[in-house]
């Protein structure tokens, strides 16, 4: 960490490479998205939101699974590593944001294909609970405490949580279930994929894959440097208190 | 010495809690009120008869859920006003036995707020669970709904309630943690609700797959919590 912490970033050959992919991945499915890919046969044009709200959907659920085994990590690893804990917590702020994006990419699409911004069936509504659930543990994480209390008391919200969402899920399914009309508006749009829209796609979900990465460990540094700073102010702070007490 | 079992241990703190409940009558006098209130407010704004009869056991449950939040805030005001949560651990109490005395004495005043509050829905927006004095099936799936969802409702706000107990900034923290977790439990009791007092033309057979929804939710965390609270009370 000590030479990182004299450049002027925390960014290292691992995260250029990751920086890299992402930027020509998401450069070609920006130009390739837009200009180059056919529009679908059903959906026209709308179809292109897919390639935005696919990946980035994808990595939101990627991000909550590092979340929960990061939180795992700390929580049942035998020196309770703080990095860990930073992980978990960077995954979930990125995950959040990708999540939002999935949110109102796919409230654009709905608008554009359905008709309408939102429909209450199984995925979607899950979706959003998901969310919240996210935005509450990144509350938790903004209370007060030192970073092993903040740690513990995040990782233990992070591992319930992925038993209660597949139990919120379960029981939306059941419940949508009561409500017979969802068979006619498919979630999954119906798209039926030209290699070059497949391949556009594939692209999207990698190149977004690898700006979590970067984005994550970035975050994660971040983290680090700034716990280290607040504990240095502490040692600072205590030393003054100490002089104040020495005798002239 | 003999060592206390986990049981007379849980039930120690229950009766704890209660009583200092019995004394103080902040859930009585204020809680109670509230979701009074609330019913009252849900017939101001959704202005419509049919309406209220039809989502009166919605309507119940939200009005449950929101006092959910002041009961457990005032249970761990409790305990943590005087480092008394902090005493019991020291003392060596079974954080385990903790756990189920809390969510216990907790059930058990969301029981008496649930009665009162069918109670009221029955008055004011004209439901029944028995609509012929013949079958007792919409009694029978009520109680039952009621039971499972309070013991959930209990594990669960006793778990997340103690994650951020005495911690600053907690109290609004304390809704949006817990509402995403009490889906389940919301569709359920509402659906078996909706079953028990033929709303809308529901049928009492209907509603027993979601009180199974809700013994696996009760069961879930639950065990989740007896696993889990000793960690979040340890600091």
């Amino acid at each position: 960490m000590g030479s990182q912490a004299t450049r002027s970033g925390v960014g290292t050959p691992a995260t250029r490479v990751f920086g890299v992919i992402a930027t020509l991945a998401l450069g070609w499915v920006v130009v390739g998205g837009i200009f180059v890919t056919p529009p679908d046969v059903v959906q026209g044009e709308s179809v292109r939101i897919m390639y935005v709200h696919v990946p980035t959907a994808w990595v939101s659920y990627l991000a909550f699974i590092v979340t929960a085994v990061a939180s795992a990590g700390y929580l049942f690893g035998r020196r309770h590593s703080l990095g860990f804990d930073r992980v978990a917590g960077a995954a979930a702020q990125v995950g959040v944001s990708f999540m939002a994006l999935t949110l109102i990419s796919g409230s654009l699409w709905g608008r554009l294909t359905w008709g309408t911004f939102w429909e209450w069936d199984p995925r979607l509504t899950t979706t959003a609970f998901l969310f919240v659930t996210y935005l509450g543990y990144l509350a938790v994480r903004g209370l007060d405490g030192t970073p092993a209390q903040r740690a513990k008391r995040s990782a233990i919200v992070a591992l319930l949580a992925v038993f209660e969402i597949p139990l919120v899920h379960f029981s939306v399914v059941l419940w949508r279930s009561l409500h017979q009309e969802a068979s006619v508006l498919s979630t999954d749009g119906d798209i039926k994929m030209d290699d070059l829209m497949l391949f556009t796609l594939l692209v999207g979900v990698v190149g977004f894959t690898a700006l979590f990465m970067w984005l994550v460990s970035h975050r994660q540094r971040v983290m680090a440097l700034r716990d280290i700073v607040e504990s240095r102010r502490i040692d600072v702070a205590m030393a003054e208190r100490v002089a104040e007490g020495t005798p002239l | 010495m003999s060592h206390p079992s986990l049981g007379s241990v849980a039930l120690a703190i229950a009766g704890k809690d209660l009583r200092i409940e019995w004394r103080s009558r902040v859930v009585i006098n204020q809680v109670l009120p509230f979701s009074g209130l609330v019913m009252v407010m849900f017939a101001l704004a959704l202005d419509d008869d049919a309406m209220l009869q039809r989502t009166a056991g919605g309507l119940v449950w939200l009005a449950t859920l929101f006092s959910l939040f002041m009961i457990v805030q005032r249970s761990y005001a409790v305990d943590t006003q005087d480092g008394a949560l902090d005493a019991m651990r020291v003392a060596g109490v079974d954080m385990q036995a903790m756990f189920l005395g809390k969510s216990l004495a907790l059930a058990a005043q969301l029981f008496v707020l649930e009665v009162v509050l069918f109670a009221v829905a029955m008055v004011l927006y004209r439901v029944s669970p028995l609509p012929d004095e013949s079958t007792l099936a919409g009694f029978v799936l009520l109680v039952t709904t009621v039971i499972c969802a309070t013991l959930g409702l209990g594990f669960v706000g006793t778990l997340y309630g103690g994650l951020i107990a005495g911690a600053k900034g907690r109290d609004s923290l304390l809704p949006l943690l817990l509402l995403p977790v009490l889906a389940p439990v919301l569709l359920g009791a509402t659906r078996a609700t909706e079953s028990a007092l033929r709303s809308g033309g529901a049928v009492v057979a209907e509603g027993w797959p979601w009180v199974a929804v809700l013994v696996v939710f009760a069961g879930v965390f639950g065990v989740g919590g007896l696993l889990s609270f000793g960690a979040l009370i340890e600091e």
